[in-house]
């Protein structure tokens, strides 16, 4: 439901209020974070940290997808690479 | 039986050995320092990404909350609001799967009814809702399918909740059966359609929409509720009126609720046809028929579980004085049958049984442990249901992180 109401108005409302605490989760620095900040889009970034560190390169490259085709994220096909390396190197599972 | 006993004194040993270490390191408050954590409540631990990340945090109207995201809002409700069966609504822990929230005026508030089952098409304002239709009301918990997928071992991804994605609230509103018979109900009407008004940033995404068989739409405990507790339904929570489907997980309680529509094919929308599902025959809640097209299955009810709240892991306790064990248990609504207690892992004694609100509610119970004279114990909770399902021993693992209802167990110290 898309149309009804002062959606836009209500939004800046409700997001206001969460995006001040939101601005303090940042990513970890590292290559390939900036495509990583592609995720901003749709929801804040405590999402990834919250699922880690259990999740190997293929984990995160199905999670990276799984955003693209179910969820039609705005993330070119050749970012995937690079962002599923960014998110297992920086909150992938460590090395046994 | 011989078999558990041995595996629970090794655990009980491999405990009190822990006990040990955090005595060293200072004890509880090492332990209290783990907000939210499932080993300080007698489970395995949520990731360690979740334990560093998840903060106390007072969305606006609320209590402070554990904070799972921020956006959109997911928080669970810390274990001190579990120690009365009903849960405060300011407390009440918050799910949404998309960040486009509206705050819905109630002047504004219209729900459309209708659909290709239906004979006729109706617009409801809240008034509407409130004065032509004759109220109902029920005791029932709210619970996220995923609560506990944190404790899940091996993890899974997701929203990695610890134990408080549910809540306990007695919800007031009108009969969904009422309001589908004033728009006439086709014989060939196989689901019921619910949308909500939050939405998601994006168009292509889906939006999040969930259907329920045509027969638990219809039963006299499927409400609209507008009311929590005695007051308005939080913000939070999915003013001004949201669904309230007793004994079935939350997803299908759609908050906001904006359209009902009685369908004659099975909603297919990725909230339905590939989210929320099960793999097949694993667990024995009820079937979802008519969305049967997969491999897999829809998630229906909730499996019976409890939760001990008057204890920590690793806890000391002083040595000559009787032991209370209290908590909450539930089921997917056949109701409480017996929850038993546990000292030793071997023998099982039936607890105290609370007030009863009802076979959706919380039920609370308690049990008195005789005093000891110190060493180490593990304190567990079993609860049946009156359907005869039991908690179980090891976790039925499934891929999405469903339905965790591994039987806790508390590590003691009588000191």
């Amino acid at each position: 439901m898309k149309t009804h109401f002062a959606v836009a108005a209500g939004l800046l409302l409700a997001a206001g209020a969460a995006l001040a605490q939101e601005s303090k989760v940042q990513l970890k620095d590292g290559p390939g974070r900036d495509k990583a900040n592609a995720c901003l889009a749709c929801h804040s970034l405590d999402y990834i940290q919250m699922n880690s560190r259990f999740l190997d390169k293929a984990g995160w490259t199905a999670s990276v997808n799984k955003m693209i085709n179910a969820f039609a994220a705005p993330i070119p096909k050749e970012d995937v690479e690079t962002i599923a390396s960014y998110l297992a190197q920086n909150y992938g599972k460590p090395p046994q | 039986m011989a078999k558990i006993h041995s595996e629970t004194r090794r655990r009980l040993l491999a405990g009190a050995g822990a006990l040990t270490a955090f005595g060293a390191l200072g004890g509880a408050k090492a332990l209290a320092a783990e907000l939210g954590s499932g080993s300080a409540l007698g489970y395995a631990e949520l990731p360690d990404g979740t334990l560093a990340e998840q903060v106390l945090y007072a969305l606006p109207g609320k209590v402070p909350l554990i904070k799972k995201t921020y956006r959109p809002p997911n928080f669970e409700t810390p274990i001190e609001y579990f120690r009365t069966p009903i849960t405060r609504n300011d407390a009440f822990f918050v799910r949404y799967h998309l960040a486009g929230i509206p705050e819905v005026k109630a002047k504004d508030w219209v729900l459309t009814v209708g659909g290709d089952s239906a004979e006729r098409q109706l617009k409801l304002t809240l008034d509407q809702l409130k004065k032509e239709f004759k109220p109902a009301e029920i005791t029932a918990v709210n619970q996220c399918s995923g609560n506990r997928r944190g404790l899940f071992e091996p993890h899974v991804p997701g929203v990695e909740w610890g134990v408080g994605a549910m809540g306990n609230a007695v919800w007031r509103g009108v009969r969904l059966k009422d309001v589908l018979a004033k728009a006439g109900v086709k014989g060939d009407a196989i689901e019921v359609v619910m949308d909500g008004a939050d939405s998601a940033p994006l168009d292509k995404t889906p939006d999040f929409v969930k259907s329920l068989p045509v027969d638990v739409a219809m039963r006299d405990e499927t409400l609209i509720a507008f009311e929590m507790n005695g007051k308005p339904l939080p913000h939070w929570n999915g003013f001004p009126a949201r669904m309230i489907v007793p004994g079935w997980t939350g997803t299908y309680w759609i908050k906001h609720l904006t359209s009902v529509r009685l369908v004659s094919q099975p909603e297919k929308n990725f909230w339905m046809s590939t989210a929320y599902r099960l793999p097949r025959g694993r667990f024995k809640t009820p079937t979802f028929q008519s969305q049967l097209y997969a491999p897999n299955e829809p998630i229906t009810t909730m499996v019976v579980n409890s939760m001990i709240t008057s204890l920590k892991n690793g806890q000391q306790l002083p040595r000559g004085k009787p032991i209370e064990v209290k908590g909450i248990a539930f089921d997917g609504g056949s109701g409480i049958d017996k929850v038993e207690i546990s000292s030793d892992g071997a023998s099982w004694q039936v607890a105290r049984l609370g007030k009863d609100l009802g076979r959706y509610s919380f039920r609370e119970f308690s049990h008195t442990l005789p005093a000891r004279d110190g060493g180490a114990l593990v304190v567990m909770a079993r609860a049946t249901a009156r359907s005869g399902e039991t908690q179980v021993e090891q976790l039925i693992h499934n891929p999405a992180g469903y339905h965790h209802n591994v039987i806790q167990r508390l590590y003691l110290e009588v000191v």
